[in-house]
């Protein structure tokens, strides 16, 4: 029978099936970080339990890390006992971390890859939504909770009722200064939040298949924000080539092994998809956020729209709820829009070629004065690399901060936060109410966008420079 | 884990669709350790209004979230599980769930029903006009039952034998250890380990 790639990678893992009950998977890979644990590893010694695998498994710290004085001990108390815990945690139970300070510190969805670890035709998961990330080499990788973290920990294994399967179709080429985010922020716009629910999406066509493996992930990423657990790519060259010669890529005969098994992992021409939604290259544009979830976009050069506009009730509600929160008013060109902060960074866009495609656009200008811009490398590798490309010092000469890695302003759980009212320009994911912080006004933008913004002051393209 | 079987209650209309985790509960909250006093976080922002429904008296002692579409969109994490039964939830209705919140609430016991769009619409409806409405989540016969209205609704049947008994996951896992075993002996060695000798 003709099957998708993301069933082939299922049943590759399958452990028990039976009828009546979910699947149990096993899991290849687990990733943890200090938020989304503590109670799991309680549970654990509550019931006496042991980590099956902690050679499958590896800790980082990310998402209550300061970015500034990380020499120092963590100021905020209540995160430092949390970051403690973790330590403690990987101690007691033999797990290999990565703690602040470490080299191979950083986002756990930036490390993960980086170090090799994410490879083809993987199971994947972690306490973290935007686990999706990783199915852009072409495994399953999805978010899961702390009682799921506790059963990985526990057993390796998850039980797991299938998903039904998506193709999202980007056939074409993309127009100049259009970016794998503006992709992404399309499709949710089209499909809406709740449009991937019960789905794994492959993204697929010819506009996916000329992506970088950083500007796959960076749609994979947002796989959650479209409602999907996982998202994923077919791997090919591109993928062995950003492999080859990691830590922990296979070597010699593996390595061979590997590559015959990966070139496998693709979906059959007649495979079936409960669902196709096309989304043609040549029809996008820069994209960006007006409201408070991440379906609520248009294009750059479009204008806020009406709420009165939308026929259904619920949307309509939440478009207007949006726009109060917002602050903002139908009709106005999205370009008008003032922005007192731009946030450069996070797992959907904190790699290296997002760091230089803005330092691209920021190379001899300046941040607008009424504008605070962070630059936030989603890896200590990252700010390593981006050091050694001499990216810090246009971004410093641009009068931006150059900043530790983390996840730091995407979810304001360390000191980088909003304040009330403050409307920022952020390359993150989600814009909701608050997230960056309390009050705080969040439109999400690709990289390009951040920085042409960030030189203008108002929501902009670097054509507009 | 308690079990679930039938849970009678009054419940609070929430009016509002895509309600994401951020909302029901801030990061700021997430820094705990523990599994417990996360209702403090529990809508916060929104509790902040006197306006929001939570905060009328009338629906006070209401046991039963029902909320627009999508609620539970965004992060993974389980604190808003958490936060929802804190505060003194045992079942949220919605039309749509997000799969992650969907998930991870059927894990802690914090029962998620899936009703129409429409009978959403007429419960908020009725508990607005009477706040004192009984109403049942049935597990057990799959019903949502209030005045003389029945609304079946699905739920798998593993799932639902595991609440009704209260089952640790783990547990029954577990059970399959060799199963597990067999299938680590055949794993590719050239997959990745974290650890080396």
């Amino acid at each position: 029978m003709a099957t998708t790639l993301a069933q082939k990678v299922w049943e590759d893992h399958v452990v028990h099936r039976a009828s009546g009950e979910p699947d149990l998977i096993y899991i290849d890979l687990h990733l943890i970080h200090e938020v989304t644990s503590p109670q799991a590893f309680d549970g654990l010694r509550i019931a006496g339990r042991k980590v099956r695998r902690p050679d499958l498994t590896i800790a980082t710290e990310d998402h209550n890390t300061p970015t500034i004085d990380i020499d120092k001990p963590i100021v905020d108390p209540i995160s430092k006992i949390q970051v403690d815990t973790l330590r403690k945690n990987a101690k007691d139970f033999g797990i290999r971390i990565h703690s602040l300070g470490d080299v191979e510190q950083g986002i756990v969805h930036v490390v993960g890859p980086q170090l090799g670890l994410t490879q083809p035709g993987m199971t994947v998961v972690c306490g973290d939504s935007h686990t999706s990330t990783h199915g852009a080499f072409g495994g399953l990788a999805f978010g899961i909770g702390t009682s799921e973290v506790e059963h990985v920990l526990a057993t390796q294994t998850l039980p797991s009722a299938k998903p039904k399967m998506m193709a999202v179709n980007v056939e074409g080429v993309l127009p100049a200064g259009v970016t794998s985010k503006d992709i992404i922020l399309a499709l949710i716009a089209k499909i809406g939040t709740g449009g991937g629910q019960g789905f794994i999406i492959e993204y697929r066509g010819s506009a996916i298949r000329a992506l970088s493996m950083e500007a796959r992930m960076t749609i994979c990423n947002m796989s959650i924000e479209a409602g999907a657990r996982a998202g994923l790519i077919a791997p090919d060259e591109t993928t062995f080539n950003y492999l080859k010669g990691r830590d922990h890529a296979p070597k010699g005969a593996d390595w061979d092994a590997a590559i015959a098994y990966w070139k496998t992992l693709k979906s059959d021409d007649d495979a079936h998809f409960d669902l196709q939604v096309d989304l043609p290259a040549d029809s996008l544009a820069p994209f960006v956020t007006w409201g408070t979830n991440p379906g609520q976009g248009v294009a750059l050069n479009d204008v806020v729209p009406n709420p009165a506009d939308i026929k259904d009730e619920a949307a309509r509600n939440s478009a207007e709820r949006a726009l109060v929160y917002m602050d903002l008013k139908a009709g106005t060109p999205m370009k008008q829009i003032k922005v007192d902060t731009v946030f450069l960074g996070s797992c959907t866009n904190g790699r290296i070629e997002d760091l230089r495609s803005a330092a691209q656009v920021l190379k001899g200008a300046k941040v607008s004065q009424n504008v605070r811009m962070l630059v936030v490398p989603g890896s200590a590798r990252v700010r390593l690399q981006a050091e050694a490309e001499g990216l810090h010092e246009i971004f410093l000469a641009a009068g931006a901060e150059w900043r530790q890695a983390g996840c730091s302003m995407c979810l304001g759980m360390n000191p980088d936060q909003l304040k009330p009212g403050e409307r920022c320009a952020s390359t993150s994911n989600r814009n909701f109410e608050g997230r960056q912080g309390k009050g705080g006004r969040t439109h999400l933008v690709s990289p390009l966008v951040a920085a042409a913004t960030a030189i203008r002051g108002t929501l902009s393209a670097p054509a507009d420079l | 884990m308690e079990k679930f079987t039938i849970h009678t209650g009054t419940a609070v209309p929430l009016r509002r669709s895509n309600v994401d985790t951020d909302q029901i509960i801030p990061a700021e909250y997430l820094k705990r350790v523990t599994r417990s006093g996360f209702e403090d976080g529990l809508f916060v922002a929104w509790r902040k209004d006197p306006q929001f429904v939570l905060n009328q008296p009338q629906y006070k002692s209401a046991s039963i979230l029902v909320a627009g579409a999508d609620f539970g969109t965004g992060s993974s994490r389980e604190h808003a599980v958490w936060a929802l039964q804190n505060y003194g939830f045992s079942a949220v209705l919605s039309s749509r769930f997000a799969d992650i919140f969907r998930g991870n609430s059927l894990k802690s016991g914090l029962l998620t029903v899936i009703l129409p769009e429409s009978e959403i619409e007429a419960i908020w409806e009725q508990v607005e006009k009477n706040p004192a409405t009984i109403i049942s989540v049935d597990l057990v016969a799959r019903q949502v039952r209030y005045e003389q209205k029945i609304l079946p609704f699905e739920i798998d049947d593993y799932t639902r034998w595991r609440l009704m008994e209260g089952l640790d996951e783990i547990g029954l896992t577990l059970q399959h250890s060799d199963k597990v075993t067999d299938f680590e002996r055949k794993r590719a060695t050239f997959k990745p380990v974290t650890l080396t000798n």
